[in-house]
């Protein structure tokens, strides 16, 4: 099914029907996943350009890999920290790399909105690996497309993103994406880590993690930010594990089989304990897998889509 | 579209069915070792079909595989619309196994050729043979059929419709006009 | 050498006069003014300005000058044709340059090289040294040297402690604070926290960050007796604070930008950079609160915050732009457009906000149209419907987001110092 959008920017303007395009076509790309020889020539040809405006080993490797597996030519542009401090702008590099005559961007920056921006200085496809505080559509992707393997649907179905949500760009896109399927979202975590105006977007706030666990059906614990500027937003690490890590204890407590997910990296004995981590209700390396095949096809979709129509 | 010819009613089409189970069994030096490959998707259900077809000779259940071959075209450039990507269905290791590929209608050869990428992806079979059952001509590449049900000379403007029980309704194969 | 000016409506607050009349000026003076003056003097440069208002000049006093500092940007002549292109025989020049405007020799420096221009430029002081709230300004000495306000704008008056002592120092020469009210630590992001800024991802400032100061302010001018003008007011509440202030007898005086009273944060959707500024577009019902201010005078008069960014500076990731954008050639043709044709305010009153009261509130003298005065007028169309052009700007820079904007209302012409500059904003 062709794409209405022509890049992926974020969730918030994608169609229900796109993104159940990408799910269903996910499927056939995890079982590439699962063959021997796990590539296919479909994007020969091809020049993807991963623009890395921000250190992001995981996202960054999951791309390069949908990509090589696609059989696209890919090519890693990496700089830490802004073009500022590159002395280069933002629009010049974007336009040398153009130069060079390439397909795609897969961009990944820190500053919310850049994805955008990039679609009107370049004639690339654009696909935002992640925005600021803004986006971060393929990790909702994955994350949807995660849940719907094992639970079977989206729909109906009671979702919780758990942690930092003021800080977090996947929280923003797993919100549109799964709204727009059909499933009911709800946050948890301390006051200050919840964006003042989250309840505006249709979600409900939830300050008890045993609430938040006896209410949904799926857990989606964030990263919680060690960085000082995060951190300035709840007391301590130990006081944040004490009242919203997940934890054995506190799941047996509530008796509640709930699916646990993390877009990763964990950090352990904070927002989940160890023993969690690797516990029978989580799917953490799942999604790893299914974020290669949900992003090959991402890039299928777009690499491939035909013409101006709408 | 206007049909020009019926070429095919239902029971000419199970007596060439029958034929062609019987030329995979003899091909194959029996039904061991074999494997039935069906293109999807009405090379699926003839798949299907001869696969019925060589159990109720031979009583073996040969392995049944489905292949997508979407990942693999080469006209993602020039063609119009979006191929919709769908999943290939094989289940057990393809390595040393004799393939039977089997598709409705041999035209350009680019299908095939797409196919044989796909399997070679998936492990590395000992033989493969082509099965099909229309040959209309107009090869662009080396392939060649090995089993045939019906040689159907066609001009370029003209195309041959395979219609199945499965799919369409009905079992026929018509020759049409576009 | 003289000049005609035909078929004007004259419409002057302070003399309350709004008459069909011609001016004749003469050597920068006002000769005569009466219908149908007739010279046969082929020297005479005669305008027909018919459908045309004269009012008494009008100026901008939240204007950024960039010099000395960033030339590149804009510098005091360029400036000074901007404003003379946007309608305006005066501004206020803010000291936030570089270095800032904190020793005498800058302000006599300004005011040396705006002489030449057709615009009157009032600088104001910086309130203390370098901006950095913790030492006081040579106040005295820069009031001497022709500072008319202080301010640290871009940045609130650090401290409390400090700013007392700028009120009850500049208080001596009755030289008003004007106040960038946000507090510093609430401080430092994109655009107006709320709806809107958790759907786009941008770092945000809340609302209240600017009614705390506003409110610090109000307190501090009742308890210390000094005048204080609110910059760029842009929330509700603030709004609200500065009516219950006046309300109060309290010296306290607010100016809106025109950007703060026609748009709201649903602009940056497209995270174009020429929509950011500080204090941020705020909702729609702050845009009504500012309207409201208008209306009922807790607003005293429209500036622009003129602030000029090289393209260099504005192309770039939204995050790292730099605040601001220009204001001088777009001021007139918002507020006619938005203000009097939407019913808001009348001409006289759009004279009050643009004229006399900017003028009172910096304490220098409102100009009259009168025989024997000198010239200063505005001459402006409220009926002609034109494009904005950035590219035509006098401005060093480009960066307004009111760039293709059909506008109705239009400067055409100021005549200040012996002069008559013809308006290209409508070109």
């Amino acid at each position: 099914m062709q794409l209405k959008t022509k890049h992926l920017l974020g969730l918030e303007n994608v169609s229900s029907s796109d993104i159940q395009s990408i799910l269903d076509t996910a499927v056939s790309f995890k079982q590439v996943l699962e063959r021997p020889i796990k590539k296919v020539p479909t994007l020969q040809g091809k020049t993807v350009v991963n623009l890395f405006y921000e250190n992001s080993t995981r996202t960054r490797i999951s791309f390069e890999l949908a990509e090589k597996r696609l059989s696209a030519d890919s090519v890693n542009f990496s700089v830490s920290g802004s073009s500022v401090s590159k002395g280069e702008t933002f629009k010049d590099t974007v336009r040398n790399i153009e130069a060079m005559k390439v397909d795609m961007i897969v961009v990944r920056h820190g500053s919310a909105g850049v994805p955008q921006y990039l679609t009107k200085i370049s004639d690339s496809v654009v696909i935002n690996a992640g925005d600021g505080i803004h986006e971060h559509p393929t990790q909702a992707l994955l994350d949807m497309y995660s849940i719907r393997e094992k639970l079977g649907k989206l729909e109906g179905l009671k979702v919780c993103i758990v942690g930092d949500i003021a800080h977090s760009r996947v929280a923003l896109s797993n919100i549109f994406g799964l709204q727009a399927m059909g499933a009911e979202v709800s946050v948890c975590g301390p006051a200050t880590l919840i964006p003042r105006n989250i309840g505006d977007l249709g979600v409900k706030v939830i300050h008890n993690i045993d609430e938040a666990i006896q209410e949904n059906d799926v857990l989606n614990i964030l990263r919680i930010q060690l960085e000082r500027k995060a951190r300035a937003a709840f007391p301590s690490t130990r006081e944040y594990h004490k009242y919203y890590g997940i934890t054995k204890e506190r799941m047996e407590k509530n008796k509640k089989d709930v699916l646990l997910l993390h877009p990763g990296p964990i950090n352990r004995g904070v927002e989940i304990s160890s023993e969690m981590a690797d516990g029978e209700h989580q799917i953490i390396l799942e999604q790893v897998t299914n974020g290669v095949a949900v992003r090959m096809a991402i890039l299928y979709l777009l690499g491939t889509r035909q013409g101006e129509d709408n | 579209m206007n049909i020009k010819a019926k070429i095919l009613d239902q029971e000419a089409l199970l007596r060439i069915i029958t034929r062609m189970s019987h030329e995979i069994i003899e091909k194959n030096k029996g039904p061991e070792n074999l494997i039935i490959m069906g293109l999807r998707t009405r090379g699926e259900y003839l798949a299907t079909r001869l696969r019925d077809k060589i159990l109720s000779i031979e009583n073996v259940d040969v392995p049944l595989g489905i292949l997508d071959v979407t990942l693999y075209r080469d006209d993602f450039r020039t063609r119009l619309k979006q191929p919709e990507v769908s999943v290939s269905n094989i289940t057990f290791d393809i390595t040393d196994k004799n393939i039977v590929l089997v598709d409705d209608v041999l035209y350009t050869g680019r299908t095939i050729r797409s196919a044989l990428c796909a399997i070679m992806d998936f492990g590395r079979p000992a033989t493969i043979k082509l099965c099909c059952l229309v040959d209309r001509g107009h090869r662009q590449l080396p392939i060649k059929a090995d089993i045939i049900g019906k040689n159907i000379p066609t001009s370029i403007n003209e195309e041959v419709r395979v219609k199945l029980l499965e799919h369409d309704g009905e079992d026929a194969v018509y020759l049409v006009e576009v | 050498m003289q000049t005609l000016l035909k078929n004007l409506r004259i419409i002057d607050t302070t003399l309350n006069i709004d008459q069909k009349a011609d001016i004749l000026i003469d050597n920068g003076l006002i000769e005569k003014i009466g219908t149908d003056i007739e010279v046969n003097d082929w020297n005479v440069d005669i305008h027909d300005l018919s459908g045309c208002i004269a009012a008494p000049g009008f100026i901008d006093i939240h204007v950024h000058l960039r010099e000395p500092g960033r030339e590149d940007e804009e510098t005091v002549v360029s400036g000074c044709m901007g404003a003379a292109a946007g309608g305006f025989t005066a501004i206020a020049s803010m000291p936030n340059t570089d270095p800032a405007a904190d020793a005498a020799e800058i302000i006599e420096s300004i005011i040396t090289k705006s002489e030449k221009t057709p615009v009157d430029v009032y600088p104001i002081g910086a309130a203390t040294i370098e901006r950095k709230g913790e030492v006081l300004a040579p106040i005295g000495e820069l009031v001497e040297a022709g500072a008319v306000a202080f301010s640290d704008d871009g940045v609130a008056i650090k401290t409390a402690g400090i700013l007392r002592r700028v009120m009850e120092y500049a208080s001596m020469y009755n030289a008003p604070v004007i106040e960038h009210c946000e507090d510093e630590s609430m401080a430092g992001g994109s655009m107006n926290e709320g709806f809107n800024s958790t759907r786009f991802g941008l770092t945000a400032i809340p609302p209240i960050a600017e009614e705390l100061t506003v409110a610090r302010d109000i307190m501090m001018a009742e308890y210390t007796g000094a005048k204080v003008h609110i910059a760029h007011i842009s929330t509700a509440k603030a709004v609200q604070l500065v009516r219950e202030g006046k309300a109060k007898g309290i010296k306290v005086t607010a100016e809106v930008t025109p950007h703060h009273f026609t748009l709201t944060d649903d602009s940056l959707a497209d995270y174009d950079t020429n929509f950011k500024m500080n204090p941020p577009l705020r909702t729609k019902d702050d845009v009504a609160a500012m309207i409201e201010g208008l209306r009922d005078g807790t607003i005293d008069c429209i500036a622009s915050d003129h602030a000029p960014h090289s393209i260099e500076e504005k192309e770039m990731e939204f995050e790292y732009a730099p605040n601001g954008i220009l204001g001088l050639e777009t001021t007139l043709g918002l507020t006619l457009n938005n203000l009097y044709h939407q019913g808001v305010l009348s001409i006289p009153q759009i004279v009050e906000k643009l004229v006399v009261n900017p003028r009172n509130i910096l304490g220098i003298p409102v100009p009259v149209i009168r025989e024997g005065e000198k010239a200063n007028l505005t001459i402006f169309d409220p009926e002609k419907e034109y494009k904005v052009r950035v590219a035509g700007f006098k401005s060093k820079s480009r960066n307004s987001p009111f760039d293709g904007h059909t506008l109705k209302g239009a400067p055409v012409a100021i005549f200040n110092k012996g002069k008559l500059v013809l308006s290209q904003v409508s070109g």
